[in-house]
């Protein structure tokens, strides 16, 4: 709830690296991920910034800010391997019937960097 | 640390029990506590108990005292009046109900239930105010119909039916009309002298009330048996001892109804729908307006955001109200009676339902007026879809 209450990283990012948009209002939950990433001193690729924009209930909100949190800092190879039941997990637990809306914010940060990885190649 | 302020815009969920009721029903638990079928004097104690509360309730609808029986609550007397009347008749003769698609629960799956025993039903349309059309219930009618059963004001969109026009069709055509009045019982006025009704249904706790108490209006000649089986209570229609504490509290709760409540309650109504369409962009109301709406309820659809968010964070503020949206219940289907008046899915779970009553304060709406106006700008700055969503 505290997370729901002051979601963070809610917006946009003018010149994001990557985006993705993930979600059919028809069900009731639309997310798009946006990303930034920068090579590190090693040659590493960090996301610097993620940005959310969410519609949806409560606990798609929720799950966006917390999945945000989680990436930021991360190398792209390490945030790809995040999954759904890991933002979840971390946000302290969703019921089976919301399940779906956790699903989307990974999936959302994955189509996100597919974006980013075409951009880029 | 400041107390919270609460805002209380549930009432169509439950109400809060008025203190006058919780103070009349003080006695029926440890002072009068008999069985009112017994013979002694606690017994006859606690009949007389109930038989003034009977009286009071029947009068508040102009029945007698014999037409009123009294179940636990609205569902049961839903089920009552339906399947009472089904297994009442020769399936062989008549094996057709009307009912509409706006139905709450309670009415509607005990339809499907009947469904699934070999009846049918008619499900009729309503139109983008939730009004049935009275020519398609004409229509409807055949010489296999049993009963039509309406919902007289709706629990999610307020629309108030013509119930004397379905009764006077109904009795024309020698059929029985059952109207669920669970919303609209003190809410707007029902004389069984001047509606062609045989059975209505009636709930304690969306009156301020207590929970587990409701009545079936049962006109006098009406075919109709008990559901449940037992001993011979309640005019044989419904076996089991009286709740009398209950049924007390019900029937007090009746008589602090009054129709300057209805007045005060359309008045903060009517403010609170136009404050929200007027300041609120891409806003649309559900449901009539005016004296056809049931003058504690506003369901407004506010595109590109989530009734159950919205919801969620007015609670933060205090404020209590309800979604018939997506995410909002167990299920992620949205409110069927949205859809049936032409809402889409998405608009349909960007709802809330706000419902007032007789302790609803102007300052309360003002509150929530405010708090709406703060949260929706922040949910729909949140959200990717205000330019996906096509506007109101």
């Amino acid at each position: 709830m505290e997370v729901f209450k002051n979601p963070q990283n809610v917006g946009e990012i003018p010149d994001a690296d990557g985006e993705g948009t993930l979600g059919n209002p028809k069900c009731g939950d639309v997310m798009k991920v946006q990303i930034k990433v920068e090579k590190d001193d090693k040659g590493k690729e960090v996301i610097t910034d993620c940005k959310v924009q969410t519609f949806g209930c409560v606990a798609a909100i929720a799950s966006s800010s917390t999945m945000t949190d989680m990436v930021i800092g991360k190398t792209v190879e390490e945030a790809k391997k995040l999954t759904n039941a890991e933002v979840a997990e971390e946000l302290g637990g969703l019921p089976p019937v919301k399940m779906h809306c956790s699903n989307l914010s990974a999936d959302a940060l994955k189509k996100a960097i597919e974006n980013y990885e075409k951009k880029r190649s | 640390m400041v107390e919270m302020k609460e805002v209380y815009l549930d009432n169509g969920a439950t109400t809060m029990v008025d203190p006058l009721v919780v103070k009349a029903m003080q006695p029926l638990f440890s002072e009068i506590y008999g069985n009112a079928s017994s013979l002694h004097h606690q017994g006859e104690a606690a009949k007389h108990k109930l038989n003034e509360a009977r009286e009071a309730i029947a009068k508040a609808i102009n029945a007698k005292f014999d037409e009123l029986i009294f179940t636990s609550g609205g569902t049961e007397s839903d089920n009552l009046a339906i399947l009472g009347v089904a297994s009442a008749h020769d399936k062989s003769l008549k094996d057709h109900i009307i009912t509409s698609k706006i139905e709450h629960p309670a009415v509607l799956n005990t339809c499907k239930y009947l469904e699934s025993l070999g009846y049918s039903v008619t499900y009729l349309d309503v139109d983008t105010e939730g009004f049935i059309d009275l020519d398609q219930l004409e229509n409807s009618i055949t010489d296999r119909t049993l009963l039509v059963s309406i919902i007289h004001g709706n629990n999610e969109i307020g629309t108030i039916q013509d119930v004397e026009a379905i009764g006077k069709i109904c009795k024309k055509h020698g059929v029985l009309f059952h109207m669920d009045a669970v919303q609209s019982f003190t809410k707007t006025s029902i004389d069984v002298k001047k509606i062609d009704v045989d059975l209505i249904s009636m709930s304690s706790h969306k009156i301020h009330g207590p929970k587990g108490v409701g009545a079936l209006f049962v006109r006098k000649g009406t075919k109709i048996a008990s559901v449940f089986k037992g001993g011979g209570h309640e005019f044989k229609l419904r076996p089991g001892t009286e709740n009398v504490p209950g049924i007390v509290g019900f029937a007090k709760a009746v008589s602090l109804a009054s129709s300057s409540h209805i007045k005060q309650m359309s008045k903060l109504r009517d403010k609170l729908i136009r404050s929200v369409l007027d300041e609120i962009p891409n806003t649309k109301l559900n449901g009539p307006k005016g004296d056809r709406r049931l003058c504690n309820n506003v369901n407004i659809s506010f595109a590109s955001l989530e009734g159950e968010a919205l919801g969620a964070y007015l609670d933060i503020e205090g404020i209590c109200t309800s979604t018939g949206s997506a995410c909002s219940s167990q299920t992620l289907e949205p409110s069927h009676v949205l859809l049936s008046i032409g809402v889409s899915h998405e608009i349909a779970n960007g709802t809330l339902r706000m419902t007032l009553s007789r302790f609803t304060k102007e300052e309360d709406i003002d509150y929530t007026i405010d708090a709406l106006k703060r949260y929706v700008e922040k949910l729909r700055k949140m959200s990717p879809i205000n330019t996906i969503i096509k506007k109101l």
